[in-house]
């Protein structure tokens, strides 16, 4: 078959949507197809017109690659794409719209607040700022709506931090979600289809910063500055739930092929409770998904054969 | 599979990768990329206006004379060119170092001297030469962000000072070498930018240069002389260079015994020719050459003898003097620009040299994030001079490169920060319901400072005062050319890491 790799693109990810992207030509180039890359630019629908290939693969990461920007124009030209369709993508990238889908599908999710940036003058919201005190209650963290990473999430301890935290989490978006801080370990489930789009739940993965700094961007995913264990040590009862909660997420949201769903194993209530989905999981030589993957017993060219399988799947 | 079928088209797994983490020195752990540095990579796209760099405008190079220049090179030593060279220079290369320096009142023989790949070279030969990992090394505070990662390869424990006009303040030196000494520390070295300092713009005075040089006398301590733009001074008095002013002590006939001087053609000719030089007392040079041997064997015989063509042929004072009229009026153009759109609480250096004017914004803005606002133009947020790249230190500044673009770009990139800073300052005056008026009301002009007096003194702090919403001086010449600039174009910023 003939592969469009699209891979690049302009959000903050784009260094590591590109190693995603050559990894998984390589491992096409094995499967004997034809892989060609693709930088989702000015002109992506050019050179898709140019190349027709049989289907794309979305090694996309953050901005309009997972937002269902990029799967609304592969819609439109008719081409079969991997992954999750452009409502599926919308739900899952908005961490507002998630995390009330959660809350209202009683799936555990840390509690928040969200709002707009628009609000603080058009709605006078900045005299109701206050209440956060109330609820979620500080320490908080202050997350870009469509941030996943380090980069823009802030943590306020109390009120007196909550500007500067706001203006930095209003950098990478309008909107944000003001969530409690919640201390406990980081949990990764990814979730793949098999045939018949059946989702199984992969091993988790843990990743445990060396460095104790708070959200320390870096070390999530250098080599050498976190470990990943994989599967990782947990009660049985806690994978179990950590799997259930995943496959419940991915449901939620109208996954499809795959995804990665973020927990955060509570210290206080030892409950895994739901930080977020991932629509694009990284595919590098480093990431998550592919480590889950081995640890299954799915080989890195068997995982890219099954999520090329879920363009058609749909 | 074997760790060796890696990299012959076998797909390599986490866990494979998760091997050779073993095999990774510890000085690698040193050596991280940052979100920052992600950011960084996203601006390299040809629409952005990049004030990042720290580039000299080498289109003014006329292409004719570097034909010109090359061809008497391939006619007169095409050979030697493709030859490997001594590790320490050519000699013809070494002959135009000692008429660079002579410049700037230096004088200096070519036996104590090496040619070094970029002035970056030395940097990273001195570490190689006297740093163990924990070893103390002095800088300024903010100092020069290329140099950051290397200290950092060297595991070198970095004492930063904070600079004011003046440059590094001397009184705050010798407290911490003392407390230093209290702990039974040893700095072995401090390194310094007296010119125009990157990324701060400030020049160390002459008072604190001759107390610098006494007192690296009295505590035998090595200063790294980083001079790179030395020769591009738009105004004010030449200083001499620490290397002259310890040779002047020393009783050695003209050689410093504690300056370790580091010089560069990259931004008086071109940086792609890659040639830096460094003028060390002896032993020390000699290191530094061991150090060169492992690392390059030698700098490029190419580069070194169009250098020699150049200076032998061309009139380089000349266009020395053309890039300094052309710096200088862009650095004007950049400082009308801050004064126009940077707001009331921002601050920022003006520099009399050199490449970088440092800009420092209300300490709730954090420039790392500004940049992620910024689509369309491009700077170094103030973390980057510093060793600690996540912490808060500089993170309301930014690095803005005034010689590398045309004076419209300039406006126009100045006016795209300036309304991103202005947006925030918004927000945040929404937030805390003091509501802040981010453009700069017309400034009578008594209220005026000059940029710098005649004297060489600079006029402008380096960092903010405490005391908030407290005024930038406007520089004394405010252009006439007020066009009004295009609004950033809003893109969304999505995550950053990998997942």
């Amino acid at each position: 078959m003939r592969v469009a790799v699209l891979e690049g693109g302009r959000s903050l990810e784009r260094g590591v949507s590109l190693r995603s992207g050559a990894h998984v030509r390589e491992a096409l180039r094995r499967a004997g197809h034809e892989a060609l890359a693709i930088d989702a630019g000015p002109e992506l629908v050019a050179q898709l017109h140019e190349q027709a290939p049989d289907i794309a693969f979305v090694a996309l990461h953050g901005g309009e690659g997972e937002d269902g920007t990029v799967q609304g124009v592969l819609e439109l030209l008719g081409i079969p794409y991997t992954g999750a369709g452009p409502s599926a993508c919308m739900r899952a990238t908005d961490k507002a719209l998630a995390k009330h889908l959660l809350g209202e599908a009683g799936i555990p999710t840390p509690v928040f607040r969200a709002f707009a940036q628009d609000s603080l003058e058009g709605l006078g919201l900045a005299a109701g700022l206050p209440e956060l005190e109330r609820a979620p209650g500080y320490p908080l963290v202050v997350k870009p709506a469509h941030g996943g990473s380090a980069l823009g999430v802030k943590f306020a301890a109390s009120a007196a931090e909550l500007p500067s935290a706001l203006v930095a989490a209003f950098s990478y978006d309008d909107r944000v979600v003001v969530e409690r801080y919640v201390k406990g370990r980081d949990l990764a489930v990814s979730v793949l289809d098999l045939e018949a789009s059946e989702a199984i739940a992969l091993p988790i993965v843990e990743a445990i910063p060396r460095e104790q700094d708070f959200y320390a961007y870096e070390s999530r995913y250098e080599i050498g500055m976190t470990t990943f264990v994989c599967p990782a040590e947990l009660p049985e009862e806690i994978t179990l739930r950590a799997q259930e909660l995943a496959l419940a997420t991915y449901r939620l949201l109208g996954c499809h092929g795959v995804a990665r769903i973020d927990l955060l194993l509570e210290e206080e209530s030892a409950e895994p409770t739901v930080l977020e989905a991932n629509v694009v999981p990284g595919l590098t030589e480093t990431s998550l998904l592919p480590q889950a993957a081995e640890a299954a017993g799915i080989d890195f060219d068997a995982l890219v054969g099954r999520i090329l399988q879920s363009a058609f799947t749909r | 599979m074997s760790a060796g079928d890696v990299g012959r088209g076998t797909r390599h797994t986490a866990h494979e990768l998760a091997r050779y983490e073993r095999l990774f020195a510890a000085r690698t752990r040193g050596m991280r990329s940052s979100a920052m540095r992600e950011m960084m990579a996203l601006t390299e796209r040809p629409e952005v206006i990049s004030l990042a760099g720290g580039l000299p405008d080498t289109s003014t190079f006329p292409p004719e004379l570097y034909a010109r220049l090359m061809a008497h090179v391939a006619a007169d030593s095409t050979a030697r060119a493709l030859q490997y060279g001594p590790t320490e220079g050519m000699a013809a290369a070494m002959e135009c170092i000692v008429q660079v320096m002579a410049e700037e009142g230096t004088v200096v023989g070519t036996e104590e001297m090496i040619v070094t790949t970029g002035g970056q070279q030395v940097i990273d030969l001195v570490c190689k030469a006297l740093i163990d990992p924990g070893d103390a090394i002095v800088a300024e505070a903010p100092t020069y962000p290329g140099a950051v990662p290397t200290f950092g390869a060297y595991q070198a424990d970095v004492v930063q000072i904070d600079v004011d006009v003046e440059g590094m303040p001397i009184d705050e030196l010798e407290a911490t070498l003392d407390r230093l000494l209290a702990e039974g520390r040893r700095p072995k070295f401090l390194y310094t930018i007296p010119n125009f300092q990157n990324p701060g713009g400030v020049t160390m005075s002459l008072e604190r240069r001759r107390r610098l040089v006494q007192i690296a006398r009295a505590r035998e301590l090595l200063v790294l002389e980083d001079n790179p733009y030395g020769l591009l001074r738009y105004e004010g008095t030449p200083l001499p260079t620490l290397y002259s002013l310890d040779a002047a002590d020393s009783g050695r006939s003209g050689k410093s015994d504690f300056v370790i001087y580091l010089g560069t053609f990259s931004k008086i000719l071109s940086p792609g020719v890659r040639l830096g030089w460094a003028v060390a007392p002896r032993p020390v040079l000699e290191k530094l050459n061991l150090g060169k041997q492992g690392a390059d064997l030698c700098s490029s015989p190419v580069t070194q003898l169009f250098v020699a063509a150049y200076f032998h042929e061309h009139d380089w004072r000349g266009y020395l003097q053309e890039l300094r009229e052309l710096y200088r009026r862009r650095r004007d153009t950049m400082l009308e620009a801050l004064a126009e759109h940077f707001g009331e609480e921002a601050r920022w250096t003006a520099p009399q040299g050199g490449l970088f004017i440092w800009a420092t914004l209300p300490e709730y803005i954090d420039t790392t994030n500004l940049l992620a606002q910024c689509t369309d133009v491009a700077f170094v947020p103030g973390r980057a001079a510093y060793m600690d790249t996540e912490g808060r230190q500089g993170a309301s500044s930014m690095r803005l490169n005034f010689a590398g673009l045309p004076e419209q770009e300039i406006r126009e990139g100045i006016g795209r920060i300036g309304a991103a800073a202005e947006r925030q300052m918004r927000l945040f005056g929404a937030l805390t319901g003091a509501p802040r008026r981010a453009r700069p009301a017309p400034r009578p002009p008594e209220s005026t400072l000059p940029t710098a007096t005649p004297d060489g003194q600079p006029a402008r702090e380096l960092e903010p005062t405490a005391e908030a919403g407290a005024h930038t001086p406007a520089p004394a010449e405010v252009g006439a050319d007020k066009e009004s600039l295009a609004d950033v174009v809003e893109l969304r910023r999505r995550r950053a890491g990998e997942r």
